[in-house]
């Protein structure tokens, strides 16, 4: 599904070097939970998947389903099924977010040849998967993010995550700013996308959340690079220990 | 030591002097007095130049090359051809002026509750407004209108009628265009207005239109201005609106097209308890140049303004917002809001805008506002993230960022065509 090797990349504005030579593979149907502290690379390395331009690649390489990712737009890899969902999603006054739900599921279909969703079609769609993650009909009428709650942005970008049926998820620290009860909403709309042809991973910097979405590996992340692998038994371990243990440990 | 030097004349000034003196207008005594005025106002001020202050970021004298002859006056058959094609809202009362002239012949039977008269039909009172070097609009216009509507809008209307004034060129060749319509919506009175303006491309012709509208005691109106002409053309636009007490108007105005535009809004809001909100949407692309100056002089106490203008720039486009609110000394609890925010989409385009509060009053609320943005690159991004390509997630949130003004507008209809014009204005860019 993904490879990444020798992954060294810099913010291009002022050069400070955040990746120093990051590997990880994601098999399909793997659930990837990548740990680390503060300003070890986590959201960087998901920004940098997702394409967004502050970045420069200076070494390295990303492999995803046999694709040079890096050489693709970013319209193009969400097309080819990779899904960021935000740590901070973005609130877009005047674009109606049901207006937004089918412009991206119609020009991502359309990129891959597919016929676009009619509204009666789409409608339902929505309304089903909304459902499921007790999302209020009536707040998709509002614009995307508008006026949103912490908890309801999470949700809103699970719902996305839900309709855009990606093929490689990644969430960054999608816990952040939930409430318990959030929390699992959330992990339970992760957990009904799980499916053998479907990978995710979760940057987190809580083990909390991987009580709810059980990884089948837990990668840390300090400095650009994973120090060490595992399988969640690391993420218990790391939440015993703290970060500073493991990575003297690793040094 | 001072020597007043006086400028030689353009060929656009020539032109106008030249042209007046050839022409037979129409108009009684007292109309062809206030022509001479006018003309001999021209004569001495010539066309504004930065240095007049109200034409600082629109040198008219420079950008205005020619004058030209009158167009022509349509027959029924020609007027029909000129309208036929031109979609605009089927339940609308439509009054066509085709090439400067109110064609009554293609008028459905007028509603009981408007007496509508061509301006050249009635009495002369169709002459005023100053004569400063400042206002070249109402001069050329005061000059050279060749026609117009009267209007009396009386207290039966209903706010279901929707009156549309359609101002279609359709002459092949460059010509002018100068009508002036003076419209009085009654005590108590309510009417919507739809005033469009229409023309081919590639025509460098002369669009220059003055309204006058009074609106009287507890009256409301909704004012829409939709200028869509020819991508050569020059269009010279004034609004200029008395407010009665406890009047409501609600101006919507959306430039689209022309080669350069001055659109004047001036409204006096000259009784207690009314309220004015002007919405605007400018855009402003190729070369052209887009000026939009409103002044708003609230003279008595407890009145309340809104305006909020949205701009895209882009190309090669100049824009230009100059808005000014007067507040005089006794008008206390004056409620002034404006702001205009504008979007700069390429390295070559600008946008001016100048807020200006005159305030002489102690006890006023007055805020205004002016931004000026690229799109927001995080937006960009967390649209592309879900697979929308660039240029559509582009359009989307200039958009979003446009139709914002459009919210207010409780007609489904109206804001769809309106709606579709900033669509159509987005397709053309690449």
């Amino acid at each position: 599904m993904l490879e990444i090797k020798n992954l060294h990349a810099r913010i291009a504005e002022d050069d400070t070097e955040i990746l120093r030579g990051l590997d990880l593979a994601v098999k399909p149907g793997e659930v990837a939970a990548i740990m680390g502290p503060n300003g070890s690379g986590k959201s960087t390395l998901a920004y940098i998947l997702a394409g967004k331009q502050d970045y420069e690649i200076t070494k390295g390489s990303i492999i995803y389903n046999g694709q040079n990712l890096l050489e693709m737009d970013t319209h193009e890899r969400a097309a080819a099924g990779l899904f960021l969902a935000f740590q901070y999603p973005l609130e877009i006054p005047g674009v109606p977010t049901m207006t937004f739900l089918r412009t991206a599921i119609n020009s991502q279909r359309k990129q891959r040849g597919e016929d676009e969703l009619m509204t009666p079609d789409f409608l339902r769609f929505v309304k089903e998967k909304a459902a499921a993650l007790k999302i209020d009909m009536a707040m998709l009428k509002r614009p995307l993010n508008v006026g949103f709650s912490g908890g309801e942005k999470k949700r809103a970008e699970i719902l996305q995550m839900a309709l855009l049926e990606p093929k490689l998820c990644v969430l960054d620290e999608t816990d952040s700013g939930l409430d318990i009860d959030a929390l699992k909403v959330v992990s339970e709309g992760v957990n009904a996308l799980r499916s053998p042809d479907r990978s995710v991973i979760v940057i987190t910097h809580y083990q909390r959340l991987l009580d709810y979405i059980v990884p089948d590996s837990v990668h840390v992340l300090s400095k650009g690079r994973i120090i060490k692998s595992g399988d969640k038994s690391l993420a218990l371990e790391l939440e015993n220990k703290g970060y500073t243990d493991i990575i003297e440990d690793a040094a | 030591m001072n020597i007043q030097t006086t400028r030689p004349r353009t060929e656009a000034e020539t032109g106008f002097l030249a042209l007046f003196d050839r022409l037979d207008l129409p108009g009684d005594n007292k109309v062809k007095t206030a022509r001479s005025e006018a003309i001999a106002a021209l004569a001495i001020h010539g066309l504004p130049t930065r240095r007049v202050e109200a034409w600082h970021y629109t040198d008219l004298r420079t950008m205005m090359h020619k004058a030209l002859e009158p167009a022509s006056r349509p027959d029924k058959a020609q007027a029909e051809i000129a309208i036929g094609n031109r979609n605009w809202l089927d339940d609308f009362f439509m009054l066509p002026i085709v090439n400067g002239h109110y064609i009554p012949e293609l008028v459905d039977e007028i509603p009981e509750e408007l007496i509508i008269s061509a301006l050249c039909d009635g009495e002369s009172a169709f002459i005023d407004g100053s004569l400063d070097a400042d206002n070249a609009i109402n001069i050329l216009n005061t000059a050279f209108a060749t026609d117009g509507l009267s209007m009396i809008v009386d207290e039966d209307c209903s706010p279901d009628l929707t009156i549309g004034i359609a101002h279609v060129y359709s002459e092949d060749q460059p010509a002018m265009t100068a009508t002036r319509n003076n419209i009085v919506v009654c005590d108590g009175a309510s009417a919507r207005f739809s005033e469009r303006f229409v023309g081919p491309d590639n025509i460098e012709y002369h669009s220059n239109a003055v309204t006058n509208l009074w609106l009287g005691l507890n009256s409301k109106a909704r004012w829409v201005i939709c200028q869509e002409e020819g991508d050569q053309a020059t269009h010279l636009g004034q609004l200029n609106v008395t407010l009665g007490e406890g009047a409501e108007l609600d101006i919507y105005v959306i430039n689209t097209g022309s080669k350069l535009v001055r659109c004047e809004i001036n409204v006096i809001v000259a009784g207690e308890g009314s309220h004015l909100n002007i919405r605007g949407v400018n855009l402003v692309g190729d070369k052209s140049h887009v000026d939009v100056t409103t002044v708003l002089k609230h003279n008595v106490a407890n009145t309340t303004s809104s305006q909020i203008f949205r701009n895209v720039s882009t190309e090669q486009g100049t824009g230009v917002f100059q808005g000014q609110i007067q507040v005089a000394q006794i008008a206390q609890k004056t409620d002034a809001a404006m702001a205009c925010n504008t979007l700069l989409l390429s390295d070559e385009c600008s946008f001016s805008a100048k807020p200006e509060l005159e305030i002489f009053a102690d006890d006023v609320l007055c805020a205004h506002g002016a931004t000026i943005a690229d799109l927001d690159e995080n937006h960009l991004f967390y649209l592309m993230a879900r697979g929308i390509p660039e240029r559509d997630a582009r359009n989307l949130l200039v958009k979003a960022f446009l139709e914002e003004v459009l919210e207010d507008l409780d007609d489904e209809a109206l804001s769809d065509i309106l709606i579709h014009r900033i669509d159509r204005w987005l397709d053309a860019r690449q």
